[in-house]
């Protein structure tokens, strides 16, 4: 646990409910990234341009830490070309699939108490837990 | 207007919120995922202050009949269970310990211009293409949602 960091980690986590609340608040919106991702690869009409505009924000975000504290993006795991191109297409197509992801499921969802995300949620944290203790303890960590 | 920078402030306040919680490395997601190793219990820290903070204020704004700038709440309804939620949340867990990434902390770590975030994006972006096609070929006879009654 030499790498616990209980107080930002909160404090990010408050700002995540910050932004969560307002997209509601003004746009009555759901901050569910794989929704709003998808939502501009199937676009609907007239349901498009905020979606743009917040990945647009998600990234302004990112270049402000690229340019501050650029060691918030430190990678630190040791994945084949293959592996993180498996990673990229289970998480796009399961999060399609099974319509949200940490945020739209894990946070909004479990805000509201619906039950579709409460397991959706259990669901998959136990495959990513499954996931990292094939990876760690049984392959030796790289894969 | 007020919508639209809205969703631009919203989406830098998220990006800031994961790059603060940890969220953006993918070493710290797998050993919060590594219950049987050196686990790091910081990211559930993150979905803590997240649900306390907007399970509260979901409440306070739901009483509002309308958002400030919108008609109506896009909220979803459906209760039910069904194959597709828990196999598609499945196979994401998956990719996330494999990865290191869900779909927020990629897109806001893309600013950083490294090659495992570009290459993880381009195989999300194209899994997330896959299943508008694979939908589509299901649904053959599906209309296509702008062409609406206006040219009619």
């Amino acid at each position: 646990m030499e790498h616990f960091t209980p107080l930002p980690s909160l404090l990010g986590g408050m700002l995540i409910g910050l932004s969560a609340s307002m997209l509601l608040l003004c746009d009555g919106k759901i901050a569910g990234i794989s929704g709003i991702l998808g939502g501009i690869i199937q676009p609907i009409t007239h349901d498009t341009l905020w979606r743009i505009v917040f990945v647009a924000g998600l990234l302004s975000g990112g270049f402000l830490f690229q340019l501050f504290a650029p060691e918030v993006f430190t990678f630190g795991l040791e994945r084949s070309t293959g592996a993180l191109i498996l990673a990229g297409l289970f998480v796009g197509f399961g999060t399609r699939l099974g319509n949200g992801c940490t945020s739209g499921h894990g946070v909004c969802g479990i805000s509201r108490l619906s039950v579709r995300s409460i397991v959706a949620t259990v669901t998959f944290m136990a495959t990513g837990i499954l996931t990292v203790f094939v990876i760690n303890h049984l392959v030796g960590g790289a894969l | 207007m007020n919508s639209l920078l809205a969703a631009f402030l919203s989406g830098v306040i998220f990006a800031c919120g994961l790059a603060i919680g940890g969220m953006t490395q993918p070493a710290k997601v797998a050993a919060f995922l590594d219950l049987a190793g050196n686990w790091d219990p910081s990211l559930a820290f993150v979905m803590m202050g997240a649900i306390a903070v907007h399970a509260v204020s979901y409440r306070v704004i739901r009483r509002r009949p309308s958002p400030l700038f919108a008609a109506v709440f896009a909220l979803p309804t459906r209760a039910d269970l069904d194959a597709r939620l828990i196999g598609g949340a499945a196979l994401f867990g998956v990719g996330w310990g494999l990865g290191g990434f869900c779909p927020g902390p990629a897109i806001t770590s893309l600013a950083s211009g490294h090659a495992p975030v570009l290459i993880f994006v381009s195989a999300m972006l194209a899994g997330m293409y896959l299943y508008k096609m694979i939908e589509r070929l299901r649904m053959p006879q599906a209309p296509v949602p702008q062409k609406a009654s206006a040219s009619a």
